[in-house]
């Protein structure tokens, strides 16, 4: 089975800084893949250039089997509606409700009719545990956590079969980003998805990835399951798996490799 | 009160320092003081017990004065404790980690600005053709032209303006007549104030006010809307769902401002020679019938037209600056600022240097 995204030989530059040098991975299909790494590493840049607002210097992406080096118009659009994305500060439009942001794309792109789409919108907020009355509400009028979701409502509109998050659980409270990440998973195992996220949260990449990426030193220096990237004898991943803090946490995880 | 941070005993063959007292950031000056009263040369050997409490601050100086005096003679240091000494090596890491401070010279400056406009021009010519490009699709395609905005934007920089432009032009038709008649009534020309009042505000004046009133309050509010939605990432998300920000964003103002500013430049005309009329009827004695008359002789279509011409362009520069300087905009706040100052000056000199052109070419065609 050939894989949902597959990065090859990336090299990403900005001016004379390189972010990428020959960066490689794949992600396959119906897993929670994570990318992490240190700040200034790429991560960000890297999932940029899978959903296309970036385009890397050389190097070839190719995602749900378009690559995305020579896509024309119409195949971008196409692709651009089988995903979700969610940023990492949820990028509502500001001038729309919650309703409206999620309902947006079926209006654009569906000739489904207006009850229908309320109806859509309804399940997707209360897929995403918020309350009916937050459909009416602007997004300044929402706390950080119901920004993040009600932008993975919206992210969830067009019933893509790929996610993309970026930092999905930073700035919740922890009870708030656990119950994010079981919504995740959830909805992974209900709807078939692929997730790619770009986290830092120890909980989610110990409790819910299948498999990640580290990047480090413009490179992915480890890559795999959590036992695989363990093993890595990187400067990075001794830092981040293997402190006091990660060790005594996470004990019977990190102790068995 | 003899508060002393260090005392010192003269040996033959050496110096002993004992140090005393608060090593901290407040008393820096006084340590300073003292310090620089011993002179060395001879071995040293530095005592710390003695001090009571230390900060970064007091370790800072004591490294200052130790490099000092190692460099002449040999220096032991005594009696510090393992907090002093932690403090001392990490404090000796980072004062090896060399800061780079960037110095921009003059030259480089220019150097940098000249670049600077020249990107920013080549920008500004991949928006367009990126504009043009998108131009094309839509008018291949109608169905996807966004009427809704377009009229709200109409609304917003079209129908709001009303006031501000008609009071404008108002006020300059005025002061033209008022300036013109002190001058013509010399020559006892009074009624050709309808001439220059007529000509000057349909051909010229209520072009300009307007498109520049424009620039200021549509241009940057232009401007500063695109700009926050690229900050908030919304131009980002708009491009993951498909939504082209420049059919959504760009093309929509653009359209709306091409509509308006010719139907705002009507008004300004009207208002200006308004404003003509009252000034001439209290001046120069010159009744309302009569001025109508005047100018229904020598006011030619032609004048009209020809400052009409310039309506849609002015329109296409206001808004295309206005949307490109938004979409310039990078990841901080500042930034809104900056280009929503650029968006503005920009537009009023193209708009000015553009009238100049028009005028060029009128005279050209003799017309």
């Amino acid at each position: 089975m050939s894989p949902v995204i597959e990065a090859k030989n990336i090299v990403t530059r900005f001016g004379e800084r390189t972010i990428h040098d020959n960066l490689s991975l794949h992600i396959d299909k119906n897993e929670i893949y994570g990318i992490l790494g240190e700040s200034g590493s790429g991560k960000s840049v890297l999932m940029k250039e899978m959903i296309m607002l970036l385009e890397p210097n050389a190097g070839e992406i190719t995602v749900l089997g378009h690559k995305l080096n020579d896509i024309s118009y119409k195949e971008a659009q196409s692709l651009r509606r089988k995903w979700g994305v969610l940023f990492q500060f949820g990028a509502l439009y500001s001038s729309m409700t919650i309703a409206e942001n999620i309902e947006v794309q079926l209006k654009e792109y569906t000739k489904i009719s207006k009850e229908m789409r309320n109806k859509l919108v309804r399940s997707k907020i209360s897929l995403v545990g918020l309350g009916s009355h937050v459909g009416a509400l602007y997004p300044s009028e929402l706390s950080g956590g119901m920004i993040k979701r009600a932008a993975l409502a919206r992210a969830l509109a067009m019933e893509p079969k790929l996610l993309f998050l970026d930092e999905p659980t930073s700035g919740l409270d922890p009870v708030g980003a656990r119950n994010f990440d079981n919504l995740i998973v959830e909805l992974r195992d209900r709807l078939g998805i692929t997730v790619v996220m770009i986290t830092h949260d120890l909980d989610s990449i110990f409790g819910i990835v299948d498999r990640m990426a580290v990047l480090a030193d413009k490179h992915v220096v480890a890559e795999g399951t959590l036992k695989n990237v363990l093993q890595s004898q990187h400067p990075f991943v001794e830092e981040f798996f293997k402190n006091d803090y990660t060790k005594q946490k996470y004990l019977d995880k990190v102790e068995n490799v | 009160m003899n508060k002393e941070f260090i005392t010192y005993e003269n040996y033959q063959q050496h110096i002993k320092l004992v140090s005393k007292g608060k090593w901290t950031l407040q008393s820096l000056p006084d340590i300073r003081k003292e310090l620089d009263r011993i002179s060395s040369g001879k071995q040293m050997i530095w005592d710390l017990s003695e001090v009571e409490d230390f900060d970064s601050a007091g370790i800072l100086l004591f490294m200052e004065y130790y490099d000092f005096f190692a460099k002449q003679n040999s220096v032991e240091v005594r009696g510090y404790t393992k907090n002093q000494k932690d403090m001392y090596d990490l404090l000796k890491k980072s004062s090896q980690d060399t800061v780079s401070v960037k110095r921009e010279g003059f030259i480089e400056n220019i150097g940098k600005n000249t670049v600077e406009v020249y990107s920013d021009i080549k920008d500004f010519l991949a928006f367009l053709g990126q504009l043009f490009s998108t131009l094309f699709h839509t008018l291949l395609t109608p169905k996807n032209i966004r009427f809704k905005e377009i009229v709200y934007h109409i609304h917003q920089s079209g129908f709001n303006a009303l006031i501000i432009i008609g009071l404008t032009s108002f006020l300059v038709g005025m002061v033209i007549a008022y300036q013109g008649s002190v001058q013509l009534a010399k020559f006892g020309a009074d009624i050709f104030i309808v001439d220059t009042v007529g000509i000057s505000i349909v051909r010229e004046l209520g072009p300009l006010i307007t498109a520049i009133v424009i620039a200021g309050r549509s241009g940057s509010a232009y401007t500063a809307e695109i700009g926050a939605m690229k900050i908030t990432e919304e131009i980002a998300a708009m491009r993951t769902m498909g939504f082209d920000p420049y059919n959504f964003l760009v093309l929509p103002r653009i359209f709306a401002l091409m509509i308006a500013l010719p139907l705002l430049i009507f008004f300004s005309d009207l208002m200006g020679i308004l404003g003509g009329i009252a000034a001439s009827t209290m001046q120069l004695n010159i009744s309302f019938a009569q001025f109508v008359d005047r100018l229904y002789e020598v006011l030619e279509v032609k004048h009209y037209i020809l400052g009409m011409i310039k309506g849609p362009v002015f329109a296409f520069i206001i808004a295309a600056v206005g949307c490109f300087r938004g979409l310039q905009v990078s990841d901080n706040t500042e930034s809104i600022g900056l280009h929503t100052t650029a968006s503005v000056v920009n537009s009023i000199f193209l708009v000015i240097a553009f009238d100049a052109l028009f005028s060029v070419i009128y005279t050209e065609l003799d017309i």
